[in-house]
């Protein structure tokens, strides 16, 4: 059997509060697996640590324990040289086009950055700009262009292609089509599905859009407050979702169907999240849950098999007890 | 209040005539009309560059520095608004017509208790004391579903989350009873769930009041939720208007078709190839002549270089301003 391209076990980034004496623990203890080719996504509201994860995986913010493994090779703590030899299998895109090109830089520089970084000779590099750009449909005539001269949707495409000049085998795309209009993103999410096709990406997606995620991710993730509160394949997770987090999720989203979108049932959560400081110690969503029960406050319920996946919920999922999952153990 | 001569009480409450406004000499907003019933919520729809916005602030006066209105009317109540001057206008915002906007964060004085910027609407609008204006607003941010709002009346705004924030914008907006409320964007900046919430709220509040709400939005999944009905705008024109059902059922003009396909869909095929709208939203001093989406648009013919009149379109509350709707079913 192949192992997984990522794998993250057990990851925690905490961060102490200098002065204060508290810690906030933006990831705790969170694992998942990357397969070569395919689409994870991490979804959750902000807040919930999906974009905290990713940027441990890249190790832009230094894990505080736990695993990170690309192809087999462990990469928590790399120093500068291992990072920088790892830029070539892994990149990430980020939100907003505008903020990640430097506005003095032309196009073609911009993409040619990470090649002239790892060294490479300069028609080699200045062949492999024009290859990314016609990978991602940019005209080879934008490339003495400056970003300003170019719409959001052609600057996204400049960024995924500074991503990709390097041939990486793992994408992070941290919401990569949110900052773009409707009708820009269902351009770039269909060049992001062809390059996958094409190239063999594997692509760790982060968005709080679940109608975007749905389309595109193979396997999802839903993180709540640092945990993860329910996973597994898209198709199962969206018809029957297990965890009421999940449901109540799902359930907000308005559907763009004034008919259908009249005739749902809305679950409308009451209350904010809790601050990150004073995340309670049982159940993270407990504060919030429709269903909560006393034992919910007080016990923290460990992911168990469900049957849209795996879920962390003791209401739904008894087995998700970890006193439960002790005693199973012991028989 | 003022004295112009009272409407009949179906007369709608918000007209915009023909209003036009430029930056710089570009044309931004372009001959948009409207016409918003009593207890009604009209969704002006679109993506960013459309004139969306500039259309909501120009109601009240409210454009930025290098935009101006050039020409158009705006009646509230039969009051004519375009003929008001500062001083004026200051007196209906607020009392008769209020504003909402996208980041309330942003939008609240930062270094003023909550409670107060609730309050501050009663006292310059209503004369209240002290007193009585904090009671008043303290009853407010309880209506909008502040949880313990004596104490978080006392408040500063980082204090409260996002949510708060946006709670207390609408309890500022409605304390003095507007007849109008409109809202740019109220939900963007905010996570789903508590969209749904404070979507939830605007629901319950024109239930019991009957607000009469302009929203401002380029979510048609919200527009689907709040709305009875709908202006598309493309290219500072409004491109297709009418009620909600029917223009979702069966959009009119070109545009409408293509966005809405293009939206990924919690019922649609996985993985499938979406729609797109090629090209990009050119920059207003570069719209063609005639149809401004004609340079994207894939029915576009010699005719469109011609501005298509709004005309009905459909049924007799539809409008389309678009030379091809017969072929337009066709295209998504």
């Amino acid at each position: 059997m192949t192992e997984p391209l990522l794998q993250v076990r057990d990851l925690r980034v905490h961060f102490p509060l200098r002065g204060r004496g508290g810690v906030v623990k933006a990831v705790d203890g969170v694992s998942f697996n990357v397969p070569a080719g395919r689409t994870v996504a991490l979804v959750g509201e902000s807040g919930c640590g999906k974009s905290t994860t990713a940027y441990a995986i890249l190790g832009l913010e230094p894990a505080t324990s736990g695993e990170v493994r690309f192809d087999g090779r462990d990469i928590t703590r790399l120093d500068r040289a291992g990072r920088r030899a790892l830029a070539g299998d892994m990149q990430i895109v980020f939100q907003d086009p505008s903020a990640a090109l430097d506005p003095k830089m032309t196009i073609a520089d911009s993409i040619g950055e990470p090649l002239a970084i790892q060294g490479w000779k300069s028609a080699a590099a200045a062949r492999r700009v024009f290859a990314v750009m016609d990978l991602v449909g940019l005209p080879a005539s934008f490339a003495g262009r400056t970003p300003n001269a170019l719409s959001g949707g052609q600057r996204q495409r400049v960024v995924i292609a500074r991503a990709l000049a390097l041939s990486p085998r793992l994408l992070v795309l941290d919401e990569p089509v949110s900052a773009l209009d409707v009708s820009i993103r269902s351009q770039i999410l269909n060049l992001l599905m062809n390059l996958q096709a094409e190239l063999g990406l594997a692509y760790l997606f982060i968005s709080h859009d679940l109608s975007v995620v749905r389309h595109i991710a193979d396997e999802i993730l839903v993180m709540y407050l640092g945990t993860i509160a329910e996973r597994g394949l898209t198709d199962p997770v969206f018809a029957a979702p297990t965890h009421p987090y999940t449901e109540a999720l799902l359930s907000a989203i308005p559907l763009p169907d004034p008919v259908a979108q009249r005739r749902r049932r809305r679950i409308v959560l009451t209350g904010d999240l809790p601050s990150p400081l004073a995340i309670p110690p049982g159940c993270p969503f407990a504060t919030r849950c429709p269903l909560a029960q006393p034992r919910c406050v007080e016990v923290r319920p460990v992911l168990a098999p469900s049957p849209s996946g795996q879920a962390a919920c003791l209401v739904r999922i008894p087995a998700a007890d970890p006193d439960a999952a002790t005693r199973a153990a012991q028989r | 209040m003022s004295a112009a001569s009272p409407p009949a009480a179906d007369a709608p409450l918000l007209v915009v005539d023909d209003l036009a406004v430029t930056i710089n000499g570009a044309s931004v907003v372009d001959g948009v009309s409207l016409s918003l019933r009593r207890g009604r919520v009209l969704a002006l729809v679109g993506e960013s560059g459309c004139g969306k916005s500039l259309t909501a602030l120009s109601i009240l006066g409210l454009l930025p520095k290098a935009a101006r209105r050039v020409r158009g009317r705006v009646t509230l109540d039969g009051q004519d608004l375009t003929a008001l001057d500062e001083r004026a206008l200051a007196r209906v915002r607020g009392d008769q017509a209020s504003v909402i906007f996208q980041e309330p964060v942003a939008s609240l004085n930062p270094l003023m208790r909550v409670g107060d910027q609730v309050a501050e609407a009663l006292r310059l609008h209503r004369g209240l004391t002290g007193e009585e204006a904090r009671r008043e607003a303290v009853a407010m941010l309880t209506r909008v579903g502040i949880p313990d709002a004596e104490r978080r009346a006392e408040a500063y705004p980082f204090e409260l989350s996002g949510g708060m924030c946006q709670r207390v914008m609408i309890a500022a907006a409605l304390v003095c009873q507007p007849k109008l409320l409109i809202a740019d964007e109220p939900t963007t900046a905010l996570d789903v769930t508590v969209q749904a919430q404070i979507l939830g709220l605007m629901h319950g509040l024109r239930a019991e009041a009957g607000a009469t709400i302009l929203l401002i939005t380029h979510d048609m999944g919200v527009v689907a939720e709040m709305a009875d009905d709908v202006a598309v705008m493309y290219g500072g024109r409004i491109v297709e208007s009418g009620p909600v059902e029917e223009l979702f059922a069966d959009p009119a003009h070109p545009y409408t078709r293509l966005l809405l396909a293009t939206i990924p869909r919690l019922d649609g095929r996985r993985k499938e190839h979406l729609r797109t709208i090629e090209g990009v939203v050119p920059t207003a001093d570069q719209w063609p002549d005639g149809c401004r989406f004609r340079s994207r648009c894939p029915l576009a013919a010699d005719i469109c270089s011609r501005t298509p009149p709004l005309e009905p379109v459909r049924s007799a509350v539809r409008r389309a301003a678009c030379w091809r709707t017969a072929e337009a079913a066709a295209l998504a």
